[in-house]
């Protein structure tokens, strides 16, 4: 192979690199996402064949967050959100994962201003947005019931 | 619906819903916290307009699992509790629906923190 070939080819790789990442990081979210999701359903079935169908949700809720930060906490969750992207960042786990290790990272600053405050970073405008979100809908709610 | 195709379906779905954020992160500037933030409110949105439920019906895990679900808990326990304690209830229903979630995050990352330090040591 002769050497224009070569930077032809070179060139090649450099104008398709961004693209590529693009289409393996979308993979890895999409088999990440889908992997936790299906060890959810999984969990579900379990619980549900023992518990009524709130509960067993709650319950797969729970187990999901207990294993992320269990993982985070031994610094191999990170070591695989590298990698995964949305994957792992979007189920229940990103939210477990980003409490823990906002936590587990401020203990320097000591425990009340330092976990105590930063274990909020992420979980604060989650639920502040999410229980917002929940307000206004019960008002609605509650409205529509009084008109229709 | 047997335990296969139901995992399946989970499966396809939780990954379509995390396709689609990469592609939000890749192509947009939205930070993790807000494409979090964006999903728990759509969750609450899409419970709100009884697009949820149906979505969950047939996907379960793969709907309930991502932050989305968080979002819908929040919006079902507000609608249960309008229904028993009237108005009220927009204020209570949110918190005790996703209470044990929340709760457990919370104290995990405590106890945690308690024997666990972060990056800032181990670099």
């Amino acid at each position: 192979m002769d050497i224009s070939g070569q930077s032809g080819k070179k060139r090649l790789i450099k104008a398709h690199t961004p693209k590529s990442r693009h289409i393996k990081n979308l993979s890895l979210a999409f088999i990440f996402g889908g992997i936790i999701c299906a060890l959810g359903e999984g969990l579900l079935l379990l619980f549900k064949s023992i518990f009524d169908e709130k509960t067993a949700l709650t319950l797969v809720s729970l187990s999901l967050i207990f294993l992320a930060s269990l993982l985070t906490a031994l610094g191999v969750f990170d070591r695989v959100a590298r990698h995964a992207g949305a994957g792992t960042l979007v189920p229940i786990t990103g939210f477990s994962n980003a409490v823990t290790s906002q936590a587990i990272d401020a203990k320097s600053e000591g425990f009340v201003l330092g976990v105590g405050a930063k274990i909020f970073t992420i979980a604060g405008p989650v639920i502040l947005f999410g229980i917002s979100a929940g307000i206004i809908y019960g008002v609605i709610y509650y409205l529509a019931g009084l008109l229709f | 619906m047997n335990e296969i195709t139901s995992i399946l379906l989970s499966a396809l779905a939780g990954g379509v819903i995390c396709a689609a954020v990469q592609l939000l992160i890749d192509f947009t500037r939205l930070t993790p916290a807000r494409i979090l933030v964006c999903l728990v409110t759509l969750g609450v949105v899409l419970f709100a307009v009884g697009a949820y439920e149906p979505l969950y019906k047939i996907f379960g895990a793969g709907v309930s699992v991502p932050l989305l679900g968080f979002g819908a808990t929040i919006g079902r326990g507000v609608r249960e509790a309008v229904g028993e304690v009237g108005l009220l209830g927009a204020l209570t229903g949110g918190l005790t629906a996703s209470a044990a979630g929340i709760s457990l995050s919370l104290f995990l990352g405590l106890f945690f923190s308690l024997f666990f330090r972060g990056r800032a040591k181990r670099m």
